[in-house]
């Protein structure tokens, strides 16, 4: 009986998802924060539709124009991101390190430009708890333009972009890791892994912006 | 060679120029001055289109397998039941 049994053939290989652990990893990863932007971003919908007088019309407070720009970087850097990855498939050493070195650039300008605006906005008077007491939008408030009360809208603003800003910020450095890499020759045709997993991540970034901006900013 | 290697390369550019296009478009609507849920309605469907282009062209989605379709989808539909959930006590 128990030579029969060794006699059996192995059983078959179960079929995994049939992609490379580092981007199975990814996505696994990936999962967890559409969980995490979900929260978030439920949150806020929640908490919009509970108090809608404590937000202002689109561009009452915050600045549209400078943010509408830093979306387009973000998608200049997805565009530029996802052509690294192409020569980094067909070998091209000379155009990845380029595409790289501008994905890092651009990212960082978003993240630049995001400290910009918290400059400004805190400099207006608006900061997480709502207004600054004495400020510019404090008065404007009391003089009837804007709501009286705006610390739920304040919060809810500094978390999301601030949570998206510190993914962008991270996304950078690994990018930069990613680029020092690639500048020692380490990608090749044929295993180029590093550049797929990091540019899933910084297209998820891009893709999580795209919503940001859409209801925080435009709605 | 990784598994999105196989697949005819989109047109990046296309897709780049696309959601810049798609991004001016939401700008302009944003200020349009239309009712306040038609306004709503038009920004999340363009908001969703340029999610999807980024997802399925820049990620690869599209050319992926339908195991990890899957598994990237399967985390959205906690979006709906989060929001509908907590929704609930405003409506009743």
């Amino acid at each position: 009986m128990a030579h029969a049994a060794v006699m059996q053939p192995p059983p078959k290989r179960e079929v995994g998802a049939d992609v490379y652990n580092e981007k199975l990893g990814m996505w696994v990863f990936l999962g967890s924060e559409v969980m995490f932007f979900t929260a978030l971003i439920g949150s806020y919908i929640i908490l919009r539709f509970g108090n809608p007088d404590a937000w202002t019309a689109p561009g009452a407070i915050l600045n549209i124009p400078i943010t509408a720009v830093n979306t387009f970087l973000l998608i200049c850097s997805s565009m530029t991101m996802v052509k690294a990855f192409a020569a980094a498939q067909d070998g091209d050493q000379q155009r990845l390190k380029l595409y790289l070195v501008a994905t890092v650039l651009i990212g960082a300008t978003f993240v630049g430009v995001q400290a910009y605006e918290y400059t400004q906005l805190v400099h207006h008077g608006f900061v997480p708890s709502g207004y600054l007491v004495g400020g510019e939008l404090a008065e404007r408030a009391a003089a009837g333009e804007l709501p009286a009360s705006v610390g739920i809208y304040g919060s809810t603003f500094y978390t999301m972009t601030g949570f998206h800003g510190f993914h962008v910020t991270m996304g950078v450095l690994c990018m930069i890791f990613v680029t020092w890499k690639a500048f020692r020759g380490k990608y090749t045709a044929t295993d180029h892994r590093g550049v797929e997993v990091i540019g899933l991540y910084w297209h998820f970034v891009d893709l999580v912006w795209i919503i940001l901006f859409t209801i925080v900013y435009l709605i | 060679m990784t598994e999105a290697a196989q697949h005819k390369r989109p047109n990046y550019m296309g897709i780049w120029v696309g959601l810049a296009a798609l991004t001016l478009v939401e700008l302009g609507v944003a200020f349009l001055p239309w009712s306040k849920q038609v306004i709503i309605l038009l920004l999340v469907g363009l908001a969703v289109w340029k999610a999807l282009m980024v997802a399925l062209y820049f990620m690869h989605l599209r050319f992926e397998g339908n195991r990890m379709r899957i598994f990237a989808i399967a985390p959205l539909p906690l979006t709906v039941i989060i929001v509908i959930a907590v929704l609930t006590e405003y409506v009743w």
